[in-house]
């Protein structure tokens, strides 16, 4: 299945996806040397974004969130790829700054993709295509 | 998002890496705020400073930066005096951090002022009608209000990227057309000083990202405007407000012709004294002034205080180097009664205050950082009644 998307940080990537209808503080959500979601509240609470293609309606909370995108990709344990309905300043700027392919305006179903599946991202192309079942 | 040829060979990368992703961030928030195209900027002051607020993920970000700025270009706060941190009881290992962050974007040609107040110390920085991609809420505030000129409130990444590509997207307050009054306040009451702290807590809270529009008896000076700007950017997002007096007469420049506020409310004094009386400074085990940095009226006005006297208490008052240096007289009257004048930095942006229990504040901005940014409780009062504390005398 392909979904057309528009790019915010360029790049290409192919992961597993993983998918929450709850949107990320990357500052106090994620742990910045691990990747791993350490907020109880959160709905991927004790799962790791890191090479995943991460899947969210948006980003939240404080522009440090920026930063610790960065941080998560300088540990290599940063997201491969991004899909949010609408990006915001704080995952956009995180995005780019750190080189990591981010795309929006997708239709709301791609947050009932199962996480796990395998989806690549193109963002040059503007393209998200979601492609089987990982093992 | 049109782009010229120019800004489309950056923005491929012909310019070198740094610069496509720079140009990256611009386009991204240009795509997501609906912005038509760029425009050239006279200055940037940049966010993203403080090691405490950034940490090692945002000094790693900058130190990997290749290029320079194109535009005149200062900093925000640090976490602490660049020269005098040993006297806050900063750690070594901060210290060290600090230093690299600040060399960092000296590296990028970023001029080492960390101020929230750039106006009290440049004049060729904004004038009305320029466009700035500033950072520093209370800095956003008084540029576009008090100066005239347009900023929107950018992130530390985006004024970066803004000062080395040399322009930001349009869109937002460098639009008249989102420059309109949306609020009308008319507060009958007599203000002065902290009084207009106060004031910027409640108003922020009610209008949160709207423009208000105040009608106050007189003319409050430069510095009670800083202070009212400060508040309401603090307790809400409000980064543009108008001022007239009784008379209908603007203090500050005018909004645009044709948009009117869509509602109005009316504050009295009752209401600016239930702030003292929710926080109140009784208890600090420190007093801090100079929040935004004070000016050197501000500064002259708490070395009359001070004169001769001797401080009980620990009293910061906290300004831009540069004013520091212009009032060498001003800084020995004040640090004579044993309080400190400290540079670069301010208690919302410095780890120094972890030490405290209560801080007593003049400034409304302080009092909503504080304890969430801070780890601080936080009591409020006049100028007057911060020294006196200081003093021992409350």
């Amino acid at each position: 299945m392909e979904i057309m998307c528009h790019k915010v940080a360029s790049g290409h990537a192919v992961g597993p996806a993983l998918v929450t209808r709850e949107a990320i503080s990357f500052l106090g959500n994620v742990n910045p040397e691990t990747g791993m979601v350490i907020d109880p509240a959160h709905e991927l609470f004790g799962q790791s974004i890191a090479g995943k293609v991460l899947i969210f309606p948006g980003g939240k909370g404080s522009t440090v969130g920026s930063y610790v995108i960065y941080q998560l990709k300088k540990r290599g344990r940063a997201p491969f790829a991004m899909i949010n309905l609408r990006s915001e300043p704080i995952v956009a700027v995180g995005a780019i700054i750190s080189g990591i392919p981010l795309v929006d305006r997708v239709p709301e179903e791609v947050l009932q993709i199962e996480s796990g599946i395998l989806v690549e991202v193109d963002a040059d192309q503007g393209i998200v295509r979601v492609l089987d079942r990982s093992s | 998002m049109y782009l010229s040829r120019e800004e489309e060979e950056i923005y491929r990368g012909d310019k070198g890496e740094t610069l496509r992703r720079m140009m990256e961030i611009l386009v991204a928030l240009g795509d997501i705020y609906g912005a038509e195209r760029l425009v050239p900027i006279r200055s940037a002051q940049i966010a993203g400073v403080s090691y405490k607020n950034i940490g090692e993920a945002g000094l790693e970000w900058i130190s990997d930066l290749q290029g320079r700025v194109v535009v005149p270009s200062i900093l925000n706060p640090a976490g602490m005096d660049l020269c005098r941190w040993m006297e806050m009881g900063i750690s070594e290992e901060f210290a060290s951090r600090q230093q690299a962050t600040i060399e960092a974007y000296r590296k990028l040609g970023v001029t080492i002022d960390c101020t929230c107040t750039p106006y009290q110390i440049y004049d060729d920085l904004a004038g009305q009608g320029d466009h700035l991609a500033w950072s520093e809420s209370s800095a956003v505030s008084y540029a576009n209000s008090i100066i005239g000129a347009r900023t929107n409130r950018e992130g530390g990444p985006s004024a970066l990227a803004a000062a080395l590509v040399g322009k930001t997207a349009l869109y937002g307050y460098h639009l008249d057309e989102n420059r309109g009054p949306t609020h009308s306040i008319v507060v009958d009451a007599d203000l002065q000083g902290s009084d207009f702290g106060a004031l910027g807590f409640l108003a922020g809270g009610i209008v949160k990202d709207g423009v208000p529009q105040f009608r106050l008896r007189a003319t409050p000076s430069q510095d009670e405007l800083k202070a009212l700007g400060a508040a309401m950017a603090a307790s809400g997002t409000v980064a543009l407000y108008y001022v007239e007096d009784f008379s209908h007469r603007s203090v500050t420049p005018k909004a645009p012709s044709g948009l009117e506020p869509g509602q109005t409310i009316t504050l009295n004094r009752k209401e600016i004294e239930e702030v003292y009386e929710k926080y109140p400074g009784s208890g600090a085990d420190i007093v801090a002034l100079g929040c935004p940095h004070c000016s050197r009226e501000e500064l002259l006005a708490i070395a009359r205080l001070l004169e001769g006297k001797k401080v009980q208490k620990e009293l910061w008052v906290c300004t831009a180097r540069k004013i520091r240096e212009k009032c060498p007289d001003l800084v020995a009257t004040i640090e004579a009664s044993g309080a400190r004048v400290f540079c670069d930095t301010c208690m919302v942006v410095s780890p120094a205050t972890e030490g405290f229990r209560k801080m007593m504040v003049n400034s409304g901005k302080a009092l909503v950082y504080l304890p969430g940014l801070g780890g601080v409780q936080a009591g409020l009062g006049s100028t007057e009644e911060c020294i006196d504390a200081a003093l021992g005398r409350r």
